[in-house]
C-alpha cells in the first residue's frame, strides 16, 4: 500500500489539535475562576475561597502544563508537515501567531511561576495580580490564535502575488468577517466547559455528602454562570452559522444535510448523507424550519451541496453529526439553565439529587461540544486551507515520505495516550481526594476567635462552616 | 530592494538570533539539570534541582516557541526549508520536551510511579539536547533547497558532523546546569556541582576545539571566512576572548566563587555563538538562502516590529522580576 504523506499528516494535524484544545478549553475558564476565587478571598478573608483557590490551582497546573508542551508541537507541525502553507501565508499569519508568543504566552509562563510557586515569597496583592496576569494571557493568546484561524476560514485585507499572500491592511487581517463570531462562540464555549467541570464535581461532592461547603460555593457561581452563557451560546452559534452561510455556503450545506438547495428547505433531523449517491439515508426532517433559522423567513433561499463541484465540497457525512451532536449538547445546557433557574425558585436546588446527577452526567459535555464544533469548522473548510484561495492538497511538505509521517503519527498517539492516562490518574485523584478543609488557611485571627469555641472532630470542618456562615 | 527594507531585514536577523541565543542560555541551564539528574549524590539534590527550575522552565521554553514564530513571521522561507528537512531531529526533540515538561507536574504528583519521572526528566532533557545540537550541526552543514522547497531526503540531516555537535550539546548544557546549581545551592550539592563543572569544562573545551577544526576543513567557504587576509587579522580576538573566557573560568572554580561560573559560562556560549554567526553569515540556511532570500515583505516586518519596541523590553523586564521573586539558594522542598 502507498502510504500518503497527506493524508496522514491530515490526521497528525487532526490529532494534535484536537489533543491540545482539550487543554486551553479547560485552562482559560479556569484562570478567570481562580481570579473570582482570589479574588473574594481577598476582600473577605473567608478561608473557604482560599481552599477553594488552591484546590483548583493545582488542577489547573497538571492541565496547563499539559496545554503548554502539546501546544508546542502544534507551532513546529506548521513547518513540518504544511511548509508549502507556511511559505505562501506566511506573511500573513507569522506576524500573528509571533505576537500570540510575544503578547500572551510569555505573559503567562512568566507569571505562572509566581502563581503557583509565590504565594509566599510575594505579598498578597502582588500574587493576585500574578494569577490575573495568567487569565488575561489565556485570553490574549485565544485572541490571535482564532483570528489567525478565521483568516483561514475568510480571509481579508489580502492580495496574491507569485502564488504567496501578501497583506494590504492589517486590520482586515486581524477582524477578519468571520473572527468576532468565532472569538465570542469559542470563548463562551471555555467558560462553559469549565463551568460544567466544576458543578460536575461539586454535584459529586454533595450527592457523597463531603466538602459540604466548598460544593455549595462551586454550585452557586458555576450554575450562575451558566445560566446566563448557556442560552447566550445558542445565541451566538446562530450568528455564527448566519455569518458562515454568508461566506461559506458550502459548508453549510453539508452541515445541513442539504442536496438540493432552494426556498423552504427542511430542517433534517437525521439521516446519513451519502456522499457517493449525492443524498440522505433515512431521512427526517421538518419542512421550511432550516430556510426559516438560516434566513428568518419560511421561504428562504439555502445552498445545497449539488451546487459545488463534487472536488470543492466537505464532508456532509462527517459534519451533519459533529454539528448535531454540538447542537444537541447546547440545548442540554441550556436544559440545565432553565433546571437550576426552577429549583432556585422552589428553594431546593441543593437537595435535588436528580438534578445532581444530571450535573455529574453533564461534566465532560463541554469538551465533547467543543471538539465537536472544531471538527465541524475544519473539516466543513476542506477541501480548502485558505477558503476558495489554496488548497490542502497543496500545503503538504513536497519532501515528506509517507514512512517519516506514519512514523511520527503514530508516536504521536502512543506519547499523547501515555501523557493523558497519566494526567487523567492524577486529576482523578486529586478531584476524588477534594480539597482541604478550610481550616488548613484560616488567618491567625480567624484561629483565635476559633480557640474560643468548643472543639469538633476534624472531619466535620464542612459543616462547621455551612452552619457558621 | 530599498535600503529601509534591508535595514528592517538586519534588525529581525537581530531579534531572532537574540531568541535563539537567549533559548539556548535559559533552557540550556535547566535542560542541563535534567541531564545531571540521575547522577546527582542524593535524592533530596534531585528535589532541590527540580525545585531551582520549577517556576521558570516553562518561560525559558517560551523563548523556543519565540524563535520559531519568529523565523515563520520574518524569515517564513527559512521556516518552510529548515523545518521539513530536520523533521526527524525536530520530531525527536519535541517528543523529549513534552516527557520533560510534563515530568515537573506529575513528579510531585506521583508516589510510587516517581522514578518514572525521573526518568521521563532525565531521558527527556538529554534528547532534546542532542536533537537540538544535531539541528545546529546539519544547519552548518547545508540543507539542499530547489525553488522555495527543501530537496534533500529524510536522513540527510544524519552524519558524523551532526552526531558530534548534538553530543558536544549535551556537555554543554550540563555544564550550564552545574554552574547554575553552583549559584543556587550550598552545602554537599554545591560541592558535587564544583567538581562536576570542572570535569565537564574540560570535555567541553575539546568538543569545541574539535569543531572549531572540522568546519573549516570540510567547508572552504567557512575557511575563506576566518583565515584569509585581513579576516583572520579582525576575526583573531574571537578564539583568544574565548580561551581567556575559558581560563577565567576555571579560576573561577577552582576559587569557589558562586555566580561567576555561571555568568562565564553564558560569556563561553555566547562567544560560540558569535563564532557562529561569523561563520555563515549572511546565509541563513547555508549553503542557498541568505537573509535578504528569505526576509518577509516591509508591510509584514513593519507590522510585528512596532509591537516589539516595546514587548521586548516589557518582557525582559516582567522576567527580571519573576527571577527576581525566585532567587536565593534554594532551600527544602516547596510546592503548591
Ligand atoms: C461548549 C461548547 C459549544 C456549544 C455548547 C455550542 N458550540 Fe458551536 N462551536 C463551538 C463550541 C460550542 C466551538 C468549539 O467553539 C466552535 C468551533 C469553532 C468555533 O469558532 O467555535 C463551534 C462552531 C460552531 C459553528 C461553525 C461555524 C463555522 O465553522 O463556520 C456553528 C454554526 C455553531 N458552532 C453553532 C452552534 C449552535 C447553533 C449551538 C447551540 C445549540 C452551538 N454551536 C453550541
Ligand atoms: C488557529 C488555529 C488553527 C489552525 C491554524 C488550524 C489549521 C489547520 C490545518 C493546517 C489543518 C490541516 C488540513 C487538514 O488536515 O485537512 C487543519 C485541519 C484540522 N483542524 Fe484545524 N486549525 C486550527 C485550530 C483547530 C482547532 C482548535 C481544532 C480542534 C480541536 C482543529 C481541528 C482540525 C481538524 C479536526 C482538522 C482535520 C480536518 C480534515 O483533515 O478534514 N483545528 N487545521
Ligand atoms: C494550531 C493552532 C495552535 C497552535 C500552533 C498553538 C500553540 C500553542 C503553544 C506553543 C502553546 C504553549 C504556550 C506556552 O508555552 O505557554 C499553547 C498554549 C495555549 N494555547 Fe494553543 N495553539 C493552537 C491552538 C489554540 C487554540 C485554537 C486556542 C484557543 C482558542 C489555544 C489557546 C491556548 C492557550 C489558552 C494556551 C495556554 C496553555 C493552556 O491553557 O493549556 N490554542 N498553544
Amino acid at each position: 500500500m502507498d502510504l500518503d504523506p497527506l493524508l496522514l499528516s491530515r490526521l497528525q494535524f487532526a490529532f494534535t489539535i484536537s489533543f491540545h484544545i482539550l487543554f486551553p478549553a479547560f485552562t482559560i475558564g479556569l484562570a478567570w475562576w481562580i481570579v473570582v476565587l482570589e479574588a473574594v478571598w481577598l476582600s473577605t478573608n473567608r478561608p473557604i475561597f482560599r481552599s477553594l483557590s488552591e484546590f483548583w490551582m493545582k488542577i489547573f497546573a497538571i492541565s496547563f502544563g499539559m496545554g503548554v508542551v502539546s501546544g508546542i508541537v502544534m507551532s513546529y507541525q506548521f513547518g513540518t508537515n504544511w511548509s508549502r502553507w507556511s511559505d505562501v501565508v506566511g506573511n500573513v499569519l507569522g506576524p500573528l501567531i509571533q505576537y500570540e508568543v510575544v503578547t500572551a504566552f510569555f505573559l503567562e509562563a512568566a507569571f505562572l511561576g509566581i502563581m503557583l510557586f509565590g504565594r509566599d515569597r510575594v505579598p498578597r496583592p502582588i500574587h493576585f495580580v500574578a494569577t490575573c496576569m495568567v487569565a488575561l494571557g489565556t485570553l490574549i493568546s485565544s485572541f490571535w490564535i482564532l483570528s489567525a484561524n478565521s483568516w483561514m476560514h475568510t480571509p481579508a485585507g489580502y492580495e496574491i502575488r507569485d502564488g504567496r499572500f501578501f497583506v494590504t491592511d492589517w486590520w482586515e487581517v486581524v477582524f477578519n468577517p468571520s473572527f468576532p463570531y468565532r472569538l465570542s462562540h469559542m470563548l463562551t464555549a471555555t467558560f462553559l466547559t469549565t463551568s460544567f467541570v466544576v458543578a460536575g464535581f461539586s454535584a459529586w461532592y454533595l450527592l457523597k455528602d463531603r466538602h459540604v461547603e466548598h460544593a455549595r460555593q462551586g454550585l452557586t457561581w458555576s450554575l450562575g454562570l451558566i445560566t446566563v452563557l448557556a442560552p447566550l451560546q445558542v445565541l451566538l452559534g446562530d450568528m455564527h452559522g448566519l455569518n458562515t452561510l454568508e461566506h461559506q455556503p458550502a459548508k453549510i450545506a453539508a452541515m445541513e444535510g442539504h442536496w438540493e438547495g432552494g426556498a423552504g428547505a427542511p430542517l433534517i433531523l437525521f439521516g446519513i448523507p451519502d456522499m457517493e449517491e449525492e443524498r440522505n439515508h433515512y431521512e427526517i426532517g421538518i419542512p421550511a424550519l432550516s430556510s426559516l433559522i438560516l434566513t428568518h423567513s419560511l421561504t428562504g433561499v439555502v445552498p445545497g451541496l449539488k451546487e459545488f463541484p463534487p472536488e470543492n465540497r466537505p464532508n456532509a457525512t462527517i459534519i451533519f453529526f459533529s454539528f448535531r451532536i454540538m447542537v444537541g449538547i447546547g440545548l442540554l445546557m441550556v436544559l440545565a439553565a432553565v433546571l437550576h433557574l426552577f429549583l432556585r425558585w422552589r428553594g431546593t436546588l441543593f437537595e435535588n439529587r436528580a438534578f445532581m446527577r444530571f450535573l455529574i452526567a453533564m461534566t465532560p459535555s463541554g469538551f465533547v461540544a467543543l471538539e465537536m464544533g472544531w471538527i465541524t469548522t475544519e473539516v466543513g473548510r476542506q477541501p480548502w486551507i485558505v477558503n476558495g484561495l489554496f488548497r490542502t492538497a497543496d500545503a503538504v511538505t513536497p519532501a515528506l515520505t509517507g514512512a517519516a509521517a506514519l512514523t511520527t503519527l503514530l508516536a504521536f498517539v502512543v506519547v499523547y495516550a501515555i501523557i493523558y492516562i497519566a494526567g487523567s490518574y492524577y486529576l482523578t485523584v486529586m478531584l476524588r481526594t477534594g480539597p482541604n478543609p478550610p481550616s488548613e488557611y484560616m488567618q491567625p485571627r480567624d484561629l483565635a476567635r476559633e480557640a474560643g469555641r468548643p472543639k469538633r472532630p476534624l472531619s466535620k470542618a464542612d459543616e462547621t462552616f455551612a452552619a457558621g456562615d | 530592494m530599498t535600503e529601509d527594507w534591508e535595514t528592517l531585514t538586519l534588525i529581525w536577523t537581530g531579534i531572532c538570533a537574540f531568541a535563539v541565543i537567549m533559548y539556548v542560555l535559559m533552557d540550556g541551564f535547566d535542560l542541563g539539570l535534567g541531564i545531571l539528574f540521575p547522577f546527582a549524590p542524593r535524592d533530596a539534590d534531585r528535589d532541590l534541582m527540580m525545585n531551582s527550575v520549577a517556576p521558570i522552565w516553562d518561560f525559558n521554553e517560551t523563548w523556543l516557541i519565540l524563535g520559531g514564530a519568529g523565523l515563520f513571521a520574518a524569515f517564513p522561507l527559512v521556516y518552510s526549508v529548515v523545518l521539513p528537512a530536520l523533521y526527524l531531529p525536530l520530531f525527536l526533540m519535541l517528543i523529549a520536551l513534552i516527557f520533560r515538561g510534563v515530568a515537573f507536574e506529575f513528579r510531585f504528583k506521583a508516589r510510587s510511579s516517581r522514578h518514572l519521572w525521573d526518568r521521563s526528566f532525565h531521558f527527556g532533557s538529554l534528547f532534546a539536547t542532542f536533537a537540538q545540537g544535531v539541528v545546529l550541526g546539519s544547519l552548518i552543514q547545508g540543507i539542499e533547497v530547489s525553488g522555495r522547497n527543501y530537496a534533500g531526503g529524510m536522513l540527510d540531516w544524519l552524519s558524523p558532523f551532526s552526531v558530534l555537535t548534538g553530543i558536544a550539546l549535551i556537555f554543554g548544557y550540563a555544564l550550564l546546569g552545574a554552574t547554575w546549581m553552583i549559584w543556587r545551592s550550598d552545602g554537599e550539592l554545591q560541592q558535587w556541582a564544583y567538581r562536576t563543572a570542572r570535569t565537564l569544562l574540560f570535555v567541553v573545551l575539546a568538543f569545541v576545539l574539535v569543531v572549531s577544526v572540522w568546519t573549516p576543513i570540510a567547508d572552504p567557504g567557512i575557511r575563506e571566512r576566518w583565515f584569509s587576509v585581513p579576516n583572520i587579522i579582525y576575526l583573531a580576538p574571537v578564539p583568544v576572548v574565548t580561551g581567556l573566557t575559558a581560563l577565567a573560568l576555571l579560576r573561577a572554580l577552582d576559587r569557589g566563587r558562586e555566580v561567576a561560573p555561571f555568568v562565564l559560562t553564558m560569556v563561553l556560549f555566547l562567544l560560540s555563538f558569535m563564532g557562529l554567526a561569523i561563520s555563515l553569515w549572511p546565509h541563513i540556511v547555508p549553503p542557498s538562502i541568505t537573509i535578504w532570500d528569505a526576509a518577509s515583505p516591509p508591510e509584514s516586518q513593519v507590522f510585528l516590529l512596532v509591537g516589539m519596541v516595546f514587548l521586548i523590553p516589557t518582557i525582559l523586564l516582567y522576567t527580571a522580576y519573576c527571577y527576581w521573586v525566585f532567587r536565593g539558594k534554594v532551600t527544602g522542598a516547596f510546592y503548591h
